[in-house]
């Protein structure tokens, strides 16, 4: 599945795009930030408060119980701050 | 008829008095056109704002509350635009611009965009400072009370 990041959320990961395969008890947006979170320091420090963190995916918001699956485009940001 | 929203997202500047015009041109069913013009304020020394964006999801959010708002409010045009990129303190950041034959619906259809976009669309903006100092800015309790009370 292809991941994005942004805002600072791209800066601490240090990537805004990547193609990562979790393993299959990863079955939700909750249980991925977890996994994510494993990768390296950085997206360690970019998950460290949940809280803070936003997500979609395939371009819809959604909340850290919606299932992932190979092949979503999935996001991670912060709240967002437009107009 | 139904209305079809223009939806913008680009870096370049708007022309409010070009865009305003284009909500009128040819036609004389349009009573008024509310106007909303966001523009970057110069706080704390501030030199600039830039803006990030999900491509895709952005252009998708933006026309499926425009899209809402041509339903709820008996609009004859309606257009949004928002820029990403560097922008200037004086420059604008966002327009959204609601006509309709009568003031109410196209006030109330303006305020209803903008104070959405505040909240669902997906846009970062960060600030940057003399001397190279920069911070994310925030999301705001209050952009997301006056969103949710429109239902």
């Amino acid at each position: 599945m292809k991941v994005l990041y942004f805002a600072w959320l791209r800066q601490r990961t240090g990537t805004g795009e990547e193609q990562v395969s979790p393993p299959e008890e990863v079955r939700d947006m909750a249980g991925l930030m977890r996994w994510l979170a494993t990768r390296s320091p950085g997206h360690a420090a970019a998950f460290a408060d949940p809280a803070q963190i936003r997500m979609a995916v395939n371009q819809d918001f959604c909340g850290p119980d919606h299932p992932v699956k190979p092949g979503d485009e999935i996001a991670f940001f912060p709240p967002v701050t437009g107009g | 008829m139904g209305v079809t929203p223009a939806i913008r997202v680009q870096e370049a500047p708007f022309d409010l008095a070009a865009e305003t015009a284009a909500l009128s041109a040819g036609r004389v069913d349009v009573g008024g056109i509310a106007s909303f013009v966001g523009l970057c304020r110069a706080d704390d020394g501030l030199q600039a704002l830039v803006l990030e964006h999900y491509p895709g999801m952005t252009e998708r959010s933006i026309a499926r509350i425009a899209g809402q708002a041509c339903e709820r409010w008996p609009l004859t045009g309606c257009t949004v635009i928002h820029r990403h990129g560097r922008i200037l303190p004086g420059e604008g950041i966002v327009l959204v611009l609601a006509a309709s034959r009568h003031r109410v619906a196209a006030l109330e259809a303006c305020a209803f965009l903008i104070d959405w976009l505040k909240t669902g669309a997906p846009f970062w903006k960060r600030e940057e400072f003399a001397g190279g100092a920069e911070r994310w800015v925030e999301s705001r309790h209050e952009d997301e009370a006056r969103s949710r009370e429109w239902g």
